[in-house]
């Protein structure tokens, strides 16, 4: 365990040194300014909420697409129910309303036993529909603002740690030490405390509580009987019922808690990433959290990764393009490792292919000094598919996922 | 065995009929809650979709949903899931309109090479995914997704930075128009001189005729063929379709590109019937609705035909519902429950189908 601990450490100082050497190189300096870490923390919190989502649910051997769905009607009711009721009551309603699309899926899935893509794919569309058809209605009853947004809705205070980060507890501001020490733009160093100040001051309440969400996952689903029937459910669900396992309990269960998620997920998009509902909101991020989910081999420590690569990549699309311009010299580097690693194996054929690709990228870089905006906004996109194809092989789903179970092995 | 021919034909109807109440009950209540008469709604949409021009409109509406239906189902067959259609159909028809406006060919060869170009784009959009499948192991849903988005990013982008002309006075961007020998004749002209009666400015899109051909063809090929029997073998059974000598991974790179290909296709009558161009106003989310009408249609040519007829009528007649103040909006809540009720009724049929053979075949073995 403490082997794998620092494995990960190192691999982490490898990244952030290769970062930082590629700042200095291109001077893209909100490649890991204290604003790209803040926005990429912000950014990934949906993503993680609904990985996490579909943890739950592709561990008790549902498969979730209708996640997008779901985080579109928890987005939807953040929106409604929060401009109302205030912010903490939108994020119940969030996640609320999340759980009644799951629950719809439930039935399709387990209790009917139609296939998981199919009824999630139905859900995703008739989520999308019922609140444009809904918030039309507002509209026209004069409630909100226009058929595609909702009021304003308060703000959630922010804080963060007290002394280094800016904190402030009990009306005491306490000092900022690491900001200043992030814009002198040292080496190295400035980049580690730019990361650490930008994930760790003007946080959200909400965003803490969505981290926390990460380990606690990982405490129901792998250190108590719940969580061990639940995950039997997924893997073996006929040898799970032989042991007095309520398999389709559970499976509800989890569809269940990944609606509530995925919910919680769309209604952070409008309540405390936004200021209010606003149509398209969700824009694929229910179907980035499979991906993430996918990414992090059914695993919270892994779904808070891909989360974390995906909203860095958003972050970065959104403040600024010549940051992006810069992390094509990433993208080199680590096709440079793959085709070091590739000879190394003796694979001359895909070591030339990534050599090839890799020279391309880097005629690109010094082709072209600023991206377009609407291929910029692609990157998010491109990362899935790139880590998406790099990871993939090394996957192992629940071994029953997405299979439909019926008690005494009817099909 | 009359008895049981009575059975049979219940139990097919069972399916669509419950699935029509489910999704009446669910619109009234849907129209009730903006305190509305259901009857009202029902009644004004009957009244006006069932006009001539909208009948017409309907069937324009359905033409590209059945194309791009038919480009799902493919994939379904090969157990596969392309849903993807929107990106490839989107990539297709801003090709097809660029490269189509470069040159001028006669009539029907135009046409013909215009769509080819849409084809050729779709299917090597699509391709992409089927490499990821095959190669990588990336489940083609996933990478489909992904491959919309960026396929939306890239058509924003070449028709803003590149294919776009701008007309002075005009803020509308669009490309080149089409010249005429690549207009796709519309079926009014013809259908008059069929003997309907004439319609003040009403339109029939000619690609009508096309989405005919290639529900026939569709039927055809998957199950009359060899090849449609591998490609539903390679669905239904991977190992057992191995084992028989079926390439598996030839198969879904096939029906993947196949697929986007077809898909390419559903942009064009747009493109050829009623634009002469691609421009800002193209038409989003067909490739989303498509799905839903494959899934209604249980993937069969005469099921999505009827589905895609369904929601292009839902679709025009829903709009006279503003004339007595409902949100025209209320058909998508009618097009998502009937699809979600739907699936559900088919999976319950079928289970209920399968008790009775085990019974039957109880009663059979103890008798």
């Amino acid at each position: 365990m403490k082997n794998k601990g620092t494995k990960l450490l190192l691999n982490a100082t490898y990244l952030l040194l290769l970062l930082s050497i590629i700042r200095v190189i291109t001077g893209a300096t909100d490649l890991t300014s204290v604003g790209t870490a803040s926005a990429a923390l912000l950014l990934s919190v949906p993503i993680v909420l609904a990985g996490l989502g579909g943890l739950f649910s592709e561990r008790a051997g549902v498969v979730n697409i209708g996640l997008e769905g779901m985080m579109i009607l928890g987005a939807w009711a953040g929106g409604f129910i929060g401009s109302q009721h205030g912010p903490w009551l939108g994020l119940v309603a969030a996640v609320i309303f999340g759980a009644v699309g799951a629950l719809l899926h439930a039935i399709a899935t387990i209790s009917f036993g139609v296939d998981h893509v199919v009824s999630g794919v139905a859900i995703n569309i008739m989520a999308a529909g019922l609140v444009r058809y809904l918030s039309t209605i507002l509209y026209q009853g004069g409630s909100w603002p226009g058929p595609s947004q909702s009021p304003d809705i308060k703000e959630i205070p922010l804080n963060g740690l007290p002394v280094l980060s800016g904190g402030h507890f009990f009306g005491w501001q306490s000092p900022d030490i690491l900001t200043p020490i992030a814009e002198k733009h040292w080496f190295f160093i400035s980049d580690l405390v730019g990361i650490i100040r930008g994930i760790t001051g003007n946080l959200s309440y909400v965003t803490l509580v969505a981290m926390l969400f990460v380990p606690l996952a990982f405490w129901v689903l792998w250190k108590t009987s719940f969580g061990l029937r639940l995950r039997s459910a997924g893997e073996a669900p006929v040898a799970a019922e032989s042991l007095g396992v309520n398999v389709y309990a559970m499976k509800y269960a989890g569809v269940l808690i990944s609606g509530g998620l995925a919910g919680l997920g769309g209604g952070f998009l409008a309540i405390v990433a936004a200021n209010h509902y606003q149509e398209n909101q969700v824009a694929g991020r229910g179907y980035i959290g499979l991906a993430a989910l996918l990414f992090g081999n059914y695993r919270p420590g892994g779904i808070l990764a891909g989360a974390a690569l995906f909203g860095f990549a958003d972050a970065l699309q959104l403040r600024d393009s010549q940051a992006i311009h810069a992390l094509i010299l990433l993208i080199v580097a680590i096709m440079a490792y793959l085709v070091y690693r590739d000879i190394k194996k003796g694979k001359m054929l895909s070591g030339v292919i990534s050599f090839v690709m890799g020279a391309a990228l880097l005629w690109f870089y010094f082709a072209v000094d600023e991206l377009p905006g609407q291929l910029v906004s692609m990157t998010p996109y491109i990362a899935t598919l790139l880590v998406m194809s790099l990871a993939s092989q090394r996957l192992r789903m629940p071994a029953a996922d997405g299979m439909p179970y019926r008690r005494g092995g009817l099909r | 065995m009359k008895r049981l021919s009575i059975q049979k034909i219940a139990l097919a109807l069972a399916a669509p009929v419950a699935a029509a109440i489910v999704s009446l009950v669910v619109s009234s209540v849907a129209v009730l809650a903006s305190h509305k008469s259901p009857m009202l709604a029902y009644k004004t949409m009957w009244e006006f979709g069932t006009q001539g021009g909208s009948l017409m409109e309907a069937l324009n509406s359905a033409t590209p949903y059945y194309i791009a239906a038919i480009a799902i189902a493919v994939t379904f067959q090969a157990g596969l899931f392309n849903i993807g259609v929107e990106g490839q159909l989107r990539l297709g028809a801003l090709f097809s309109a660029y490269i189509g406006a470069m040159f001028t060919l006669p009539p029907v060869l135009h046409v013909l090479a215009v769509f080819i170009v849409a084809m050729t784009i779709g299917g090597i959009w699509a391709s992409i995914a089927a490499y990821l499948k095959v190669k990588r192991g990336v489940n083609e849903v996933i990478s489909t997704i992904m491959l919309n988005s960026l396929a939306v990013g890239m058509t924003s982008f070449l028709f803003a930075k590149y294919f776009a002309v701008i007309t002075e006075g005009s803020n509308n961007m669009t490309t080149k128009e089409l010249p005429t020998t690549a207009w796709f004749p519309d079926l009014v002209p013809l259908l008059t001189k069929l003997g309907l009666p004439e319609i003040q400015g009403a339109s029939v899109n000619g690609m009508l005729v096309i989405a005919i051909a290639l529900g026939f063809i569709f039927w055809f090929v998957v199950n009359r063929t060899r090849f449609g029997f591998e490609l539903r073998a390679s669905g239904a059974n991977p190992i057992a379709a191995r084992v028989s000598g079926v390439n598996s991974k030839k198969m879904t790179v096939v029906a993947l590109v196949i697929s986007g290909a077809i898909a390419g296709l559903s942009g064009l009558p747009a493109v050829l019937g009623e634009t002469h161009a691609y421009n800002m106003g193209f038409r989003s989310g067909i490739g989303f609705s498509a799905i839903a009408v494959a899934l209604l249609g249980r993937n069969s040519a005469g099921g999505m035909a009827f589905s895609a007829l369904l929601f292009g009528f839902l679709e025009v007649s829903s709009r006279a519902l503003e004339l007595i103040d409902i949100a025209p909006e209320t058909y998508v809540i009618m097009q998502g429950s009937i699809l979600l009720s739907s699936v559900i009724a088919y999976e319950v049929v079928r289970r209920f189908k399968l008790t009775l053979q085990s019974k039957e075949l109880a009663k059979a073995v103890s008798a």
